[in-house]
């Protein structure tokens, strides 16, 4: 069986920049697979290479074994797609835009209308299913914009970012159905700057900066490998030096003003029990204890030298 | 209906529904003829009594020909702002990322702007009607004049298309649309061309805009339908087409070209 998605050597120049440079996948049918990265990294653009929107300057693409540009009829029957971009008109109503949607993927007019009706009712548009696109909320046009990707009963789904500027509730209402959506078999390649729903989500990870997917795995091996964790303790005498001290030992260890030191454990949590007792036996009272397992932040971390921030850009990036 | 055509329709269908959604893209379909109506047949009402000027019951079944085709054109401008839009707004890929011909999101928009020209033209001669015209040649001769106001919108639409789809940007569509006015200057639209200087008489005499305009004029004025004003009008229709259609979907090739 062919995988669902697969690159090699994957390259695009646009001029003198190359936005894609030389990438690899492998990903299997029934996968969940975030392409994680900054701003700018080639994420949007690796998408509109396997979507058919753009042809790639080198390397082979194949969507469920059909290449990409010498088959992309048979690819665009095969995928839903759902772009960075909330592309909707904002004059027209979900009704109307999803038999619409249904029309462009060649469904009759009864099947357009069943499965209209069934994803306004699993996406929680059916009361304003009349309602014209510009009086919905950012949330809701999200979910238009994901029901519109998934009327062709898609094999693969891209979803290109598809909660950036969402609160919450909708951040969740989103990630529920990708994954009622990946439960029933469809494979989802996902782009995100959330580190956290790849985290929730996402089977494998690849991250990709400058062009080039620098590291992939499960979240699981990759915190395990690339993230450390940390052991948080709030001091409730004066011995605070006392207590940096001795944590020193067990790792790289920060503290602030509000007695709370934190340090990230060279030998992972195991060595919890032997940080606690050499605090205790240096007569370090200790108010609270939180221990924080590691994070794809520490990954993008220990890969980039900085965090991603919630923006898509690095902080370091940023405060420059 | 094969799925195509399915498509063709919702999305000629979706810009009658973004016309009448957005009133101010009607404007210069509905509002500016309708000022040109009053400010012409009121202003120049005795012109049928000018020598040389072609027998007519009244100046209104002249004028309002032109005026029809004063709207179609115009249909073009909301039309390709529109389209313009669903560029802007990354609309079209949906089109371009769906199993259909990629040309159907310009052949969608253009029957859009020919149905819209159409139900224009329709108006206007209700309009007219109201106020005195009559088709002499009966309901034959009104359909006539429809179907050719709308298939000139869907030719001269292909222009604005081509300005959308190759600026991304609604306002060179917008721009563009005193063009519109100068190519309806230089035909037979307002005046005839027996009373136009030269060179102006010459240019109007070769413009396709003429031929279309004496296409509507015909069956207004005439009790049976002419044959050959109305094919010199689909000839001019065809040529306009020719220009505007082949331009929007050049358009489209090149910006798909883009991409490769």
């Amino acid at each position: 069986m062919p995988a669902a998605i697969h690159a090699s050597q994957l390259r695009r120049r646009f001029g003198d920049t190359t936005a894609v440079d030389g990438v690899d996948l492998d990903i299997s049918a029934g996968e969940i697979y975030a392409f994680l990265g900054p701003n700018g990294a080639g994420k949007s653009t690796t998408v509109r290479i396997l979507t058919t929107l753009l042809r790639p300057s080198d390397g082979v693409a194949t969507i469920a074994g059909h290449d990409v540009v010498a088959d992309a009829g048979t690819v665009r029957r095969l995928i839903g797609v759902a772009l960075q971009q909330v592309a909707l008109d904002p004059l027209m109503t979900p009704r109307e835009l999803l038999d619409l949607q249904g029309a462009l993927y060649r469904l009759s007019r009864a099947e357009a209308a069943r499965r209209r009706d069934d994803l306004l009712e699993r996406l929680d548009l059916a009361a304003s299913a009349n309602k014209r696109v510009m009086a919905l909320s950012g949330g809701m046009r999200r979910r238009l914009d994901l029901a519109m990707s998934l009327i062709g009963s898609p094999q693969v789904l891209f979803l290109d970012e598809p909660t950036t500027g969402l609160d919450p509730v909708s951040r969740r209402a989103v990630w529920s159905e990708v994954r009622r959506l990946n439960d029933a078999g469809t494979t989802v390649f996902l782009t995100t700057q959330y580190l956290e729903e790849a985290d929730q989500l996402a089977h494998r990870v690849g991250f990709i900066n400058r062009g080039r997917i620098s590291l992939e795995g499960t979240p699981e091996t990759l915190k395990r490998q690339m993230g450390k964790t940390r052991l948080k303790v709030r001091v409730t005498d004066h011995r605070h030096d006392e207590a940096i001290k001795e944590l020193a030992s067990f790792g790289e260890v920060q503290a602030d003003d509000s007695n709370w030191v934190i340090v990230a454990l060279r030998d992972g949590a195991p060595a919890v029990p032997a940080a606690m007792r050499a605090l205790d036996e240096s007569d370090v009272s200790v108010g609270d204890v939180d221990v924080q397992q590691p994070t794809l932040d520490d990954v993008f971390l220990s890969l980039t030298g900085d965090h991603l921030d919630a923006g898509g850009g690095s902080r370091a990036a940023a405060k420059a | 209906m094969t799925a195509e055509l399915r498509v063709v329709w919702l999305l000629a269908i979706r810009s009658v529904r973004q016309a009448l959604r957005r009133p101010q893209m009607l404007a210069p379909v509905l509002l500016l003829p309708s000022v040109f109506l009053v400010a012409n047949t009121g202003a120049a009402g005795r012109a049928p009594s000018l020598p040389g000027f072609p027998p007519v019951p009244a100046f209104l079944d002249f004028e309002l020909p032109g005026i029809i085709l004063l709207a179609s054109t115009l249909a073009a401008v909301p039309g390709g702002s529109a389209l313009a839009l669903d560029v802007e707004r990354g609309f079209l890929d949906r089109f371009f990322a769906a199993p259909m011909p990629r040309a159907i999101a310009v052949t969608g928009r253009l029957a859009g702007i020919g149905l819209v020209g159409a139900l224009a033209a329709l108006a206007f001669l209700i309009v007219g009607l109201v106020f005195g015209t009559q088709v002499q040649s009966g309901p034959l001769g009104a359909v006539v004049v429809v179907v050719l106001a709308g298939l000139t919108a869907a030719a001269f639409g292909g222009l604005g298309a081509a300005i959308a789809i190759g600026t991304g940007q609604a306002s060179y569509v917008t721009g563009s649309f005193p063009l519109v006015f100068l190519l309806l200057f230089f035909s037979s639209a307002f005046f005839p061309t027996e009373l136009l200087r030269e060179p102006a008489a010459a240019i109007a005499t070769g413009n396709p805009l003429t031929w279309i305009v004496d296409g509507l004029r015909s069956p207004i004025l005439n009790s049976s339908i002419q044959l050959d004003t109305t094919a010199a009008a689909l000839g001019g229709v065809g040529i306009l087409g020719l220009i505007g259609v082949g331009s929007a979907y050049l358009a489209l090739q090149r910006r798909l070209e883009a991409s490769r």
